[in-house]
């Protein structure tokens, strides 16, 4: 990396010393980046600030929040009339976690409909799949801790869960619980561990965008970037676009926080967390609930854990499973239609897992998490195979000049490493 | 720019289903529920000032025999219109277990402004036994503790019919139409003219049950006024920032060749 030349004497000679101005002028500034990115590409960003905000809402919070069996609930009520504001606080950082799954999952779909997860993107997207496994781990954490009936009973039933694990799951279910149900204890390391592992996100996030800036993004063509006429700098257009489509997604969550802040929420975890009395449905929240839909589709409780797993699983291995060397779908007609039957599908999946497992619910689950794994194992690698790829744009510069008239007659182009 | 292509738009929809899914869950509570239109429903919504007071005595003269209000203090009292003066008045008629004084000794005094409602009941274990075993749950959360939860306590208070034909209510039960299941242990608490209303009020018992349901929600979600004021400053703001930014950005991406 080159330093750059700045004016101001004192950012010249930090920078001369440690090349963080260089760095940021380098990464954020000049960093080129396709000029084609359509308002998809605004999720990345959009992820960040959300992680951003709940974190810096999570600090506030836990100044406030007692983790404590006999306190907790009280503590959050605490917050919510008594903090300055607290509602305010807490509602944001509530909300804030379905908003920050919501923006991801579209951010996932972005990436599985242009094929951002093939060469040279691979650890890019793994890291990407990874992010996702820890903010599953992370809200699920952090809902536990307002120790509302849902907090208690949806701990006892994911907890549960490593009891399927062969031979040694009843010991393990104790360790993790750290007594003979859920209990003090395993509140109180919910809440340690709820305050860690956003850190080890960030961690991760860093690693994500190190990933990003070796290639760069993907774009909807799916086609590398020939030179400089297909790029533009980061910063202004990349920033300013960002900044647009933060203050979209920000109005569209302040109404949600101010207006229906619970409409997201599970009514029953205002009721005190209670060891004596079940809930007559208990519910994950709705950003768990197709894999729900998984897990109890399968007729065996190991099995349902595997599935469930093995749902988050076969993303880790997709760059692998597909392996046409087009990228983007607008050039895979096949491709495309079962892109769509797959996100039906996991809305369909999301849908059962909040009904209850019983009669037509159960078959449709199944024949569901069937077509869920049979996209991943069966079609994708018979369509690298088999699918007629359209023609693809000779250049992305091209293809933004002609107004998409697709130059060249090679159906697929090579993959060709770009640096 | 390029429009909103449809793949944006799946996506969204995608988003859109899966979280109308879980709030149709949070609905069906398997009884009848009347729903109206409260003032406190929409973004504009508002606690009207004179249903918070006639439902607090409600409770204080109906619901406060059996159920607690645990998160609520006199103090809060000001959210229904009374001033300083008044919250004292009406602390002062509670009496507070406070202590231990120097002797070691428990005492009870006056409640003040900064004391919750005291609870009618010692512990749970009290309050079944003076319930025929059943625990009147604290109200202080009530109506975000239920779904639909507004409508839904009200249906509860005028809800309560004879058994239709052929359906045995067992001893210490009591029938309601919106009550998931019908049997509900808590006997019908409003009839209607329970209670003398300063300045003639409407004592129907579609009117005591609207003013009590007003005042629980009061009690669930006493920041909402201030909440949705504070939300309607910050979409004005916001959307105000959506045109300024987007503005922004069609300038800075003028000279990209399309």
């Amino acid at each position: 990396m080159q330093t750059q030349n700045f004016k101001n004497p004192v950012v010249r000679w930090i920078d001369h010393r440690l090349p963080v101005f260089s760095f940021m002028h380098h990464e954020l500034h000049e960093y080129p980046t396709p000029k084609n990115l359509n308002y998809l590409w605004n999720l990345g960003s959009l992820a960040g600030l959300a992680l951003v905000t709940m974190i810096v809402t999570g600090i506030i919070l836990a100044m406030h929040y007692t983790p404590h069996v006999d306190h907790a609930f009280e503590s959050v009520e605490r917050i919510m009339r008594d903090v300055n504001h607290g509602w305010l606080i807490r509602y944001i950082h509530m909300n804030g976690a379905s908003f920050f799954f919501i923006v991801v999952f579209i951010h996932i779909f972005r990436g599985l409909y242009y094929g951002s997860y093939k060469a040279p993107r691979e650890l890019l997207w793994i890291l990407g799949v990874l992010i996702l496994l820890l903010m599953m781990a992370t809200a699920f954490m952090g809902y536990v801790l307002p120790w509302g009936q849902m907090s208690f009973w949806g701990a006892t039933v994911i907890t549960n869960l490593f009891s399927a694990i062969p031979f040694v799951g009843e010991s393990i279910v104790v360790w993790l619980w750290g007594g003979f149900s859920v209990d003090n204890p395993t509140l109180s390391r919910f809440f340690a561990l709820h305050y860690l592992m956003p850190f080890v996100i960030t961690a991760v996030v860093i690693l994500h965008i190190i990933a990003l800036h070796r290639f760069g993004s993907n774009n909807p063509l799916g086609i590398d970037v020939n030179g400089k006429q297909d790029t533009i700098p980061f910063h202004p257009y990349y920033t300013s676009k960002d900044l647009f489509g933060a203050v979209v997604f920000l109005t569209i969550f302040a109404s949600a926080v101010f207006f229906y802040p619970n409409f997201l929420g599970h009514p029953d975890n205002y009721i005190p967390a209670n060891p004596l009395q079940t809930p007559a449905h208990i519910v994950p929240e709705w950003y768990f609930l197709p894999f729900y839909a998984i897990l109890r589709a399968i007729p065996d409780k190991l099995g349902g854990v595997l599935f469930m797993f093995g749902a988050i699983a076969v993303l880790f291995i997709l760059p692998w499973l597909d392996r046409s060397p087009v990228r983007s779908g607008r050039f895979r007609p096949i491709f495309k239609v079962f892109f769509w039957l797959l996100l039906a599908d996991c809305v369909l999946l999301g849908w059962l897992g909040a009904k209850p497992a019983e009669g037509i619910y159960v078959v449709l689950s199944r024949l569901a998490t069937a077509w869920y794994f049979f996209h991943f194992l069966i079609v994708l690698p018979v369509l690298s195979l088999v699918e007629k790829t359209r023609p693809l744009p000779q250049s992305i510069s091209t293809s933004v000049l002609g107004g998409g008239a697709l130059a060249g007659a090679a159906s697929a182009t090579k993959e060709k490493p770009d640096a | 720019m390029r429009k909103l292509n449809i793949l944006t738009i799946g996506l969204s929809m995608m988003a859109g289903v899966v979280m109308s899914g879980s709030a149709a869950m949070a609905a069906g509570a398997g009884g009848t529920i009347t729903e109206r239109d409260w003032s406190f429903n929409g973004p504009f919504g508002h606690f009207d000032k004179a249903s918070l007071q006639r439902g607090f005595q409600v409770y204080r003269e109906v619901c406060a025999g059996c159920h607690g209000l645990d998160y609520i203090a006199f103090r809060n009292l000001s959210d229904l219109g009374y001033n300083e003066a008044e919250i004292k008045a009406i602390a002062a008629e509670y009496d507070v277990v406070d202590g231990p004084n120097e002797e070691g000794e428990m005492f009870t005094r006056a409640g003040i402004p900064a004391d919750r409602f005291p609870n009618p009941y010692p512990n749970e274990n009290a309050a079944r036994a003076g319930n025929g075993g059943a625990y009147p749950p604290d109200l202080s959360l009530m109506v975000k503790a239920r779904p639909n939860g507004a409508n839904y306590l009200y249906s509860l208070m005028v809800g309560y019919k004879d058994a239709p034909e052929g359906t045995e209510v067992p001893d210490g039960m009591h029938y309601n139409d919106a009550y998931s299941g019908h049997m509900i242990a808590m006997p019908q608490p409003i009839y209607g003219d329970d209670i003398t209303l300063a300045g003639d009020g409407d004592t129907s018992i579609e009117a005591l049950s609207a003013d009590v349901t007003t005042f629980l929600a009061w009690a669930s979600e006493p920041e909402m006024e201030s909440r949705k004021r504070t939300g309607i400053a910050a979409m004005l703001f916001l959307l105000v920032m959506c045109f300024v930014s987007y503005g922004s950005m069609r300038y800075v991406w003028s000279d990209v060749k399309k």
